[in-house]
């Protein structure tokens, strides 16, 4: 058998490899102790940065009511699909699977994705807004079966607009925040910001705070528990001083009389706005859940322009509806007394050139009331060019119809009454005192939007005091307080009412064309001693019609209806601004019937119903018209 | 057969500390797989059928069994060649027989045949010292289940029948200078080796280990994630199925190859030193066995059978801290696995024959 010395080799050995184990083993020690207890903490943090989540809730938008009390907007439930990169092995795959699934577009998915990749990996891109039943349950059974880890469905709160767009361009949209508005604002990247209308203008407040909920993942990023959840601060209620039925009223008008244009509404003693309304509009409903590129492309080429607010950002001529601020303008400059009569033979000379009144025959003698009611041209030229072009001017902005009107609403765009000065700054040149004649009946570079047109009559209505109009008459922040009334803005004009000569012969002689001989008669209401004035603006020359020729264009002339009621203490004011009526007294019908709404609502009768035939609900869509007025119209961008 | 002398002989203090750390992985196992599933079932009849098989290898005399180690090696050979065509298909690799209620992994008991051939063919070797011959017929020995195993493919189980060369060579009395001379080669030719003998793929797995954070999501994944579980384990661990990284499945196969990992997250330094030392008492306890044998057979027999246990419990453990590659190399007593656990405890059956017949003629 073994020899001792195999025996003494074997043991000398055998205390090698004991040796060896032992050190062995005690490196193993100093690594763990290294790991568990040296680095501890780092390890920690990295093994919770592998199992907790903190993910968003997105907080639902303030409520939006109107003056009422009746619910304008409001938050439904969607589910939007999004991928979580963090967890993803292979993009490529999950986005083509996702789109299969989802039976959209790869390119457009793949386009979505690409252009969020700088953000954090964790932090979910939306692939599908408020994706069909269909889609999540598609996805859903998808990442049961682990084929789409990587994919997560979530509920948000996403905006619900009224139906039919109502008051559309009033309330505006919401949408992405854009790179600009992240970086001015300090949003989150995918906030969802209001992007128009009041929407925009009071984000800050309607926004609300996002809460966090922080779970607890596994590797393939399913959560397995919540450790703990903020729940997210609703935004901020508003009241709209908005009467919904008015304004319900308007829009149905117009769709019933066949009209695209606009209408403003306005309470003459405090400036709220009842109604705003622009038509065609778009559906704000498109935009809550991030519009597609088809649908956004459409409204902006559509020759009708849907998304311009025409009540702010469109401008026209004001014809005959001016002549309510030079008669004011004149009785206030003390150029002439209500009483002053001039004779119209049917038309009168200035400045060697010959202008015509509307009335081939003449009106004979004419005092301002009457002037008023018929609308008579050469009584008009006769104050105007007694005034002086400066002294309109200052009128008109004295009453709100030039400048800007300051309504709580973005992109609003100055109205144009031309001056001496307005006119040597744009072009260098001097005026010329028989351009005053063109501008004494609203013709010439007068350019107003229908929003400052309705200032104008709740100036002349309350017996001159400009107000300004707004929107947002309260604020409930939600801590319990209830509803906080939001301040009137101050009036941008300072001094005293007009004189009550003056006012008495605006309100005479508006009353008489609604109620006596004039042009406004279609607007008379019985017993509510309407006011109002009709006005045409011209869309194109009449040598420019003759040279157009049979175009496929509509070069026919915008109708105009300023009004307000009743005439002694009035409560309602405003504009209707009928495009390619041709004659405003086709918009009358259109503000009666707002009216109307408004009286019956008042008194608690039931609201009237437009007995007109129903169909065809919108008229056929008119081909663009070109000439002065629509380039003036054009001046205000809309804002993506 | 079964003298009631030997009885007294037996080391149960071995016998304990082997069954303790079954017992611990049982319920490592128990933790990762999220309860009594069929997987920690498996394990405690493997447990058991591992028993049986210790008890029959420790009844049989060593002796007998190296008189019959020729027919046992050949018997594996034919097995592992038969495997080779005929075996179960699993996860890319053919390994398995296929036993209807199991399969059985013939490569694991490989490792005993071999260490059994070694050490009845050095051990009962007449020469004074070891020749090269017979170094080259045991390097042969080794090399020939070596190669049948790393075909199917199972490079990791493979390897381990190098240490047991190594070992039994070693306390047989090869010249030290030749392990030098190995260790030199070995040096010199990894450079080579990686420039010219190895596969892309090969290659990018060795760069991804040197630095794991290369490649984050793909290769280096489970290494950053072994690391990340056992360091935020701590000192007293995160608690019986109290783990996150385990539990959640970051890190991959917690229940076979990272099962040392798992409860180094939930039982902290504190249970990864008393598994330590169970498995450091289990060595050298098997050492002293073979300082006690009787014979160079039986010497040889428990060093070879030891020899791979330790290379297998030393490498899992510091691939469970992230610090070599992730070879599918399992944790022997402690992860999941039928074979390796019926093999194992069959090994340390052997390891006690030897030590209880220390005094038999």
């Amino acid at each position: 058998m073994a020899s001792a010395e195999d025996r003494r080799r074997l043991t000398t050995r055998l205390r090698g490899l004991h040796a060896a184990v032992f050190v062995l083993f005690g490196v193993l020690v100093g690594v763990f102790w290294f790991f568990q207890v040296v680095q501890h903490a780092k390890f920690q943090e990295m093994a919770e940065n592998n199992h907790q989540r903190t993910l968003a809730l997105r907080a639902p938008r303030g409520v939006i009511f109107d003056r009422n009390g009746e619910v304008l907007v409001e938050n439904r439930s969607a589910f939007n699909i999004s991928i979580v990169r963090e967890h993803t092995r292979d993009l490529d795959r999950t986005i083509r699977l996702l789109a299969q699934v989802t039976g959209m577009d790869e390119a457009q998915v793949r386009d979505t994705v690409e252009r969020h990749r700088r953000e954090p990996s964790y932090r979910p891109i939306v692939v599908v807004h408020d994706a069909t039943l269909a889609q999540v349950a598609a996805v859903t059974a998808r990442r049961l079966d682990s084929e789409l880890p990587d994919v997560v469905v979530q509920e948000v709160p996403t905006r619900e607009y009224p139906a039919e767009a109502l008051a559309a361009h009033l309330i505006g949209y919401v949408g992405e925040a854009s790179d600009q508005q992240v970086t001015d604002d300090g949003l989150g990247t995918g906030a969802i910001v209001g992007q128009s209308g009041v929407e925009r203008v009071y984000n800050r407040r309607l926004m609300g705070a996002d809460g966090a909920r922080r779970v607890v993942v596994n590797s393939v990023g399913r959560e397995i528990r919540t450790l703990e959840e903020q729940p997210p601060t609703e935004g901020q209620r508003l009241r709209l001083s908005l009467n919904a039925a008015m304004q319900r009223a308007a829009e149905d008008a117009f769709k019933a009389y066949g009209y695209w244009g606009s209408a403003v509404v306005l309470d003459p003693r405090s400036g709220d706005v009842l109604a705003l309304t622009s038509l065609p509009a778009y559906d704000p409903n498109d935009f809550s859940t991030g519009i597609d590129r088809a649908t956004w492309a459409a409204l902006n080429t559509d020759k009708l322009r849907p998304l311009q607010n025409r009540a702010i950002q469109g401008r026209y001529s004001p014809g005959s509806t001016f002549k309510i601020a030079v008669a004011a303008a004149g009785v206030e400059e003390g150029v002439v007394t209500p009483d002053y009569k001039v004779f119209c033979p049917g038309g009168a000379n200035f400045y060697g050139r010959y202008f015509k009144c509307h009335l081939a025959g003449g009106h004979g003698w004419m005092d301002m009331r009457h002037a008023l009611e018929k609308s008579c041209n050469v009584y008009f030229y006769t104050v105007g060019n007694m005034l002086g072009v400066d002294k309109l001017h200052a009128w008109s902005e004295r009453l709100g119809l030039a400048g800007k009107s300051g309504i709580d609403l973005p992109n609003e765009i100055e109205s144009i009454v031309p001056s001496t000065e307005w006119k040597r700054a744009r072009t260098g040149e001097k005026w010329y005192a028989g351009e005053t004649i063109s501008v004494s009946i609203g013709q010439g570079q007068l350019s107003v939007t229908p929003m400052s047109m309705a200032v104008m009559m709740a100036t002349v209505a309350n017996g001159g005091t400009r107000v300004v109009p707004r929107l947002v008459t309260a604020v409930d922040d939600g801590q319990g307080a209830g509803w906080q009334a939001v301040p009137p803005p101050p009036s941008p004009v300072q001094g005293a009412a007009m004189k009550p000569e003056t006012v008495a012969a605006l309100h005479d002689g508006l009353w008489m064309a609604v109620n006596g001989a004039g042009t406004a008669g279609r607007a008379r209401i019985a017993g509510r001693d309407v006011a109002g004035k009709t006005g045409t603006a011209q869309v194109i020359s009449n040598q420019g019609k003759a040279r157009a020729g049979a175009t496929d264009r509509d070069l026919r002339d915008h109708g105009w209806f300023v009004f307000f009621a009743p005439r002694d203490n009035p409560e309602v004011a405003g504009v209707v601004f009928a495009e390619h009526s041709e004659h405003g007294y086709l918009a009358a019908p259109i503000a009666k019937h707002v009216m109307e709404t408004y009286f019956a609502q008042k008194d608690g009768l039931p609201l009237p119903t437009l007995k007109l035939p129903a169909a065809p609900a919108a008229p056929v869509p008119a081909p663009v018209p070109t000439g002065p007025v629509r380039a003036a119209a054009t001046t205000a961008a809309f804002q993506p | 057969m079964f003298e009631r002398r030997l009885y007294f002989h037996i080391d149960w203090l071995l016998i304990g500390a082997v069954y303790a750390l079954c017992a611990l992985g049982l319920a490592m196992i128990y933790s990762a797989t999220g309860g009594p599933t069929g997987i920690y079932w498996t394990q405690v009849y493997a447990i058991g059928l591992g028993m049986v098989a210790m008890v029959a290898c420790l009844a049989i005399d060593y002796r007998s069994l190296g008189d019959k180690s020729h027919w046992i090696y050949l018997a594996i050979i034919l097995t592992l060649a038969w495997v080779l065509f005929f075996g179960a298909v699993r996860g890319g690799s053919r390994r398995w027989i296929d036993l209807g209620a199991f399969n059985l992994q013939p490569s694991e008991f490989a490792k005993a045949a071999v260490a059994l051939v070694l050490a009845k063919m050095l051990g009962e070797s007449q020469r004074r010292a070891i020749t090269n011959n017979d170094l080259l017929f045991a390097a042969i020995l080794t090399a020939v289940p070596l190669l049948l195993i790393a075909r199917q493919p199972d490079l990791g189980t493979a390897v381990t029948l190098v240490p047991i060369l190594l070992t039994i060579t070693y306390v047989a009395g090869m010249p030290v200078r030749y392990l030098a001379v190995l260790a030199l080669v070995a040096a010199v030719s990894a450079p080579v080796a990686y420039q010219f003998g190895l596969e892309d793929y090969q290659r990018e797995r060795i760069v991804t280990f040197l630095d794991p954070e290369l490649d984050p999501r793909g290769g280096g994944y489970q290494q950053i994630q072994a690391r990340i579980t056992v360091g935020s384990g701590g000192l007293w661990g995160k608690g019986f199925m109290g783990g996150t990284q385990g539990q959640l499945r970051f890190l991959p196969v917690a229940h076979n190859d990272f099962i040392f990992s798992v409860l180094a997250e939930e039982q902290g330094f504190a249970g990864v030193v008393v598994a330590l030392g169970l498995y450091l008492f289990v060595i050298v306890r098997s050492i002293e066995a073979a300082r006690l044998a009787k014979d160079r057979l039986g010497a040889y027999l428990v060093l070879g059978v030891l020899a791979s246990f330790t290379f297998q419990v030393v490498y899992n453990i510091t691939m469970s801290a992230g610090l070599v590659p992730v070879k599918g190399l399992t944790l022997p007593l402690m992860s999941y696995g039928g074979s390796s656990m019926i093999a194992t405890l069959a090994g340390f059956g052997l390891i006690l024959n030897v030590r209880m017949r220390r005094f038999t003629n």
